[in-house]
């Protein structure tokens, strides 16, 4: 079986049972003072690595979990670690400067290829998406910078030789691929359940080396292609009609035009 | 400017997630053409070429590209936009788009804009953010645009007597593709598409199990020519298949009508649904948050409420 080594891009983002609210200016949503959590789906990226490691005994050589976010990104990265990467790459982003806030999937695919290209990492496992942004891009546009071959909203992951065999989320059902390695996997909800990081892994997780670098060691061209107009709350609804019955339920929808 | 349409097809026929694509493109206002890819793909096209606004479809029958894998079929993609100096390319934000878009838009050096809900001018689009819980309207400085739109927020583009040109793609780069198909498990139905039915029939953790579940809800679907969703605890828990969840994560439905039984409305569950036209709701807590956003809500054991609105539609159409 192919040595892996394994690349987890990880996005700390606003918890998903925070509900968001835009700012006064109508320019974005607040973050701060909000719950922040590691992306929902970068957990599952994770589990499936270690999940991985611990299934193919020998096989996993490395995990590396990378963030590009502001300082605070580090905890996050640590909770990666504590539930098992191996080790950590903290690309910091002065939140000051806008051009570095709010990196488009586009610019961290190319970040992400730097570093698979000087790590040597022959898979990547990311999320599906980000909670916040939505685009669903970075792995298939990473997939694409690379050349490699890609399978999207993982729900089973399977190392065979030098190949990985993944069943996918589409619509209306499943599908199998199998990938050749090196590949970029994204993974979808149904895929496993993470775990949470013990006090023992936590403590560990100290010890694991995390290291900082600027955007400015990357030979990345990070000017936005998207300008950001407004953001602005969708109307909301105005619900709380109630009725009594069954009965009453059918005449109020035949009224509405809905039956 | 010149637009196009990137449709998916399924046995010789245009797909219904990709209909929305058409009419999406016709926003921009210039000449649409169509592109279909794989086995099928012509007879695909005599469709595709009758629908309103099109003014050409190239299709490449190369069986390649059956399955849609994206290793090749965004080359060939890339090689088609570059060929025919396309300004703008729409696809449906479907697995098939958000699976081939953006490897074609990074091939392309393009950051694509993900499920548009609103199409304002050639180069601005509003898109749902946070699942829903904001709304962005994003103008892009690239030179070809690159959009997956939302289905349920462009209305599907019909057929008419309009016969466009149809043509094979001038580019086949049928570039190597490492990754194989292996297999394919897709729930038939006889319902309508969730993603497209215009009536929907929703069940949650209130069912308590799936042979509840599966008692009550394709009765009530069936009497109202619905399709059968779930929210995420009904998945989770076993009652129904993943592909039938509605959610932040799991499909965005808009339909006429929503009727949701026994689901108590949580935030993510809430993103997938809110833009249906008339929202129902069945349930026994009387301050479950779904209420706050149904238009009609029945505070009700489900048990006794669902089977007597099943009955009591069926003798309705009688």
């Amino acid at each position: 079986m192919t040595s892996l080594r394994i690349l987890v891009p990880i996005k700390r983002v606003i918890d998903y049972a925070v509900k968001p609210r835009v700012n006064a200016t109508k320019t974005a949503v607040v973050t701060s003072g909000v719950k922040m959590s590691m992306n929902p789906f970068d957990e599952l990226s994770i589990e499936e690595s270690v999940r991985l490691r611990e299934r193919n005994k020998g096989a996993v050589q490395d995990i590396l979990a990378f963030s590009a976010g502001p300082t605070k990104a580090a905890d996050t990265l640590r909770t990666a670690m504590a539930m098992g990467a191996d080790r950590a790459l903290l690309v910091e982003l002065d939140e000051n400067r806008p051009k570095e806030r709010d990196l488009e999937p586009l610019t961290v695919a190319k970040l992400l290829r730097e570093v698979v290209h000087k790590e040597g990492c022959n898979m990547v496992i990311c999320g599906k998406q980000s909670i916040d942004d939505d685009s669903g891009q970075t792995g298939q546009m990473l997939a694409g910078l690379l050349g490699w071959g890609q399978a999207t909203q993982a729900a089973k992951v399977e190392v065979q030789g030098d190949e990985v065999v993944v069943t996918k989320e589409v619509d209306g059902g499943e599908e199998v691929v199998r990938v050749k390695l090196p590949a970029v996997v994204t993974t979808d909800l149904r895929l496993n359940e993470p775990r949470y990081a013990t006090l023992p892994g936590i403590m560990k997780a100290k010890k694991k080396p995390m290291e900082k670098k600027k955007l400015a060691d990357f030979n990345v061209d990070f000017k936005k292609r998207l300008e950001t107009l407004e953001v602005v709350e969708p109307p909301p609804r105005q619900g709380g009609g109630k009725v009594d019955s069954v009965d009453g339920l059918i005449s109020r929808l035949k009224e509405l035009g809905a039956i | 400017l010149s637009t196009l349409a990137v449709l998916e097809h399924k046995e010789g026929k245009v797909s219904p997630q990709s209909f929305p694509a058409v009419t999406a493109a016709s926003k921009f206002g210039g000449p649409i053409t169509v592109f279909l890819a794989g086995s099928g793909s012509e007879k695909a096209a005599e469709q595709a070429a009758k629908l309103n606004g099109v003014e050409k479809v190239i299709y490449t029958s190369n069986n390649a590209y059956d399955k849609g894998l994206p290793e090749n079929f965004a080359p060939l993609l890339v090689e088609n936009i570059k060929k025919g100096n396309f300004t703008h390319v729409v696809g449906a934000h479907s697995a098939f788009g958000k699976n081939i878009l953006p490897r074609a838009s990074a091939l392309l050096d393009v950051q694509q804009i993900s499920d548009c809900i609103e199409i304002k001018d050639e180069n601005t689009f509003v898109r749902p953010i946070y699942a829903g819980n904001a709304i962005a309207t994003v103008r892009s400085t690239d030179t070809i645009k690159i959009v997956t739109i939302r289905g349920t927020a462009f209305l599907p583009a019909e057929e008419t007597s309009n016969t466009a040109a149809i043509e094979e793609a001038p580019v086949d780069p049928n570039a190597e593709c490492t990754t194989v198909w292996i297999s394919e498990n897709l729930t038939r139905s006889e319902r309508p598409d969730l993603g497209t039915a215009p009536k929907v029939v929703s069940g949650g953790r209130g069912l308590k199990d799936k042979e509840n579940f599966d008692k009550l809800m394709p009765p009530l679907a069936d009497a109202l020519g619905a399709a059968i969703g779930a929210s995420r605890a009904a998945v989770d828990a076993g009652f129904a298949d993943n592909s039938l969840q509605v959610g932040q994560t799991g499909k965005v439905v808009a339909p006429q009508l929503y009727l949701a039984a026994g689901i108590s409305g949580a935030i993510q569950h809430l993103a997938g649904m809110k833009d249906s036209k008339v929202i129902a709701a069945i349930n026994k807590d009387p301050d479950a948050p779904i209420f706050q956003v149904a238009d009609v809500g029945l505070v009700a054991d489900l048990f006794q409420a669902v089977p007597e609105l099943t009955e009591k539609l069926n003798a309705g159409r009688k």
